[in-house]
């Protein structure tokens, strides 16, 4: 059995089944994240912690089960839970012939995000000066990821689905990127973060959630005072 | 939904103007269409400026083809397909802005290809204001029936192949139609004959933006 959240859900999946043709993505999840919590999501390889972020996203659809994202259902009100959720990919959903800051006005402008944190958060990831107008095809990877952060930043939604938000990134990179997280945690953002490569992020996480084989097998709570995942741990059958 | 289509379309004509794909194999490709149906045709100058109409839309269609598989492909390219869906952008707006910067691509094809059946198959144009007519609403029907077809095709492996074989077909009036108003706008037509060819193509755009506007994002959602 999951742990039971106190405050309302801002994610919940009951039952939840996702398939990939006849391939099971997910096997029948359930999860609470209630709102303002950070969440770390682990498990190995193929276990489906990119398909649970893509799920909570509406990228994919639910084969069964129940799913709310902040109250809503992502397969009816799309357009409304897409607007105050953010994910963080692989795929850096760059045009190659757009520049940096075309690119990331473009993506907060299409999200209805506000236009006036283009700019603050941009000079914040270091896409400033010759790198802002850089055509995006001539960026390295960790660029890349810089620019898809720099618009999760600026359209700053109300639940950040990030998946291996480290990768690629160097270690200034990742340091600041612990430090956004832990910016968005103090400001009632609810976070999942499935990564393998965890940094400090782990530090501001209350809960760990494990995912093999399309289900979650272990929630536990995490224990601020050690920085590994010691706590209660309830393992899921 | 406006406010998302300027987006979008600014966003398409912008990565056009850098890129210059239509300006530099699209546009080329329609006029090496219309010298190899010079060459198939012969000398006779009767024979050419007869055949110009349908030549000169033919070219047209082939072309409309590869400017949505362009406009397709664009999308593909980082998961943006995907950045699109999340942004929660209006599906309807992202539809009509995908189909104007398609429109527009064409407008400017068609102006090209227009010059080049005057010189090439010596073509006489004696009413201009049926040929710019039947020029804008076919733009329109090409181009919101491609960016539906295309979406239609997006998610597919066999999509280059697939998207003419699915869209040349449908396209058809436009092609019937564009060349009888041509016939009708060019030297020795009929002008009358053009007006209810016109009023074909307004009801054919009617019809397939109102399809796009309703099922481009179910289709996007599915595709």
């Amino acid at each position: 059995m999951a742990i039971a959240s106190p405050s309302p859900s801002a994610v919940s999946l009951r039952d939840v089944v996702a398939l990939s043709g006849r391939f099971p993505l997910l096997a029948g999840v359930d999860l609470d994240v209630a709102v303002g919590e950070t969440v770390l999501i682990d498990g190995p390889n193929g276990a489906g912690k990119t398909s649970l972020l893509r799920v909570c996203a509406g990228l994919v659809p639910l084969a069964s089960g129940r799913l709310s994202v902040l109250g809503m259902d992502p397969g009816r009100q799309r357009t409304a839970v897409r607007r105050r959720v953010g994910l963080l990919s692989h795929a850096s959903h760059l045009y190659d012939d757009l520049t940096v800051i075309e690119n990331v006005r473009f993506a907060v402008r299409a999200a209805g995000g506000d236009v006036a944190r283009i700019d603050p958060a941009c000079e914040r990831w270091g896409l400033v000066g010759r790198l802002a107008t850089t055509q995006a095809s001539k960026l390295s990877s960790g660029q890349r990821r810089r620019v898809a952060l720099a618009v999760l930043t600026a359209r700053w939604p109300e639940v950040w689905l990030l998946d291996e938000p480290h990768a690629g990134l160097d270690a200034s990179a990742r340091q600041l990127l612990d430090a956004v997280i832990a910016e968005a945690a103090a400001s009632q953002v609810t976070i999942l973060i499935a990564s393998h490569e965890l940094g400090t992020a782990e530090d501001t996480a209350t809960r760990a959630v494990t995912v093999t084989g399309g289900r979650v097998t272990a929630d536990r709570v995490l224990d601020r005072q050690t920085p590994t995942t010691s706590g209660s741990v309830t393992h899921v059958a | 939904m406006w406010r998302d289509a300027v987006l979008v379309a600014g966003k398409d004509l912008r990565i056009e103007f850098r890129s210059r794909v239509a300006l530099s194999q699209v546009t080329p490709f329609g006029i090496m269409a219309l010298a190899l149906f010079a060459f198939a045709l012969g000398p006779d100058r009767v024979i050419m400026a007869k055949g110009a109409p349908g030549l000169f839309w033919v070219a047209v269609l082939f072309c409309t083809v590869l400017a949505i598989q362009r406009s397709v492909s664009v999308e593909s390219a980082n998961g943006a397909r995907d950045g699109l869906r999340l942004s929660g952008i209006d599906p309807a707006g992202l539809y009509l802005g995908k189909s104007a910067a398609v429109a527009v691509q064409l407008v400017v094809l068609e102006v090209l290809l227009a010059a080049g059946v005057i010189l090439l198959y010596g073509a006489r144009i004696a009413v201009p204001w049926l040929i710019v007519a039947s020029c804008a609403l076919g733009t329109i029907g090409l181009a919101a029936t491609g960016t539906l077809y295309g979406a239609l095709s997006s998610g597919l492996r066999v999509r280059e192949t697939l998207l003419p074989f699915l869209l040349l077909p449908i396209v058809a009036p436009v092609l019937l139609a564009g060349t009888r108003i041509w016939q009708a706008g060019m030297a020795g037509g009929t002008p009358s004959d053009g007006t209810q060819w016109l009023r074909l193509l307004v009801v054919f755009d009617a019809v397939y933006l109102a399809i796009g506007v309703v099922l481009f994002g179910p289709i996007q959602e599915t595709a």
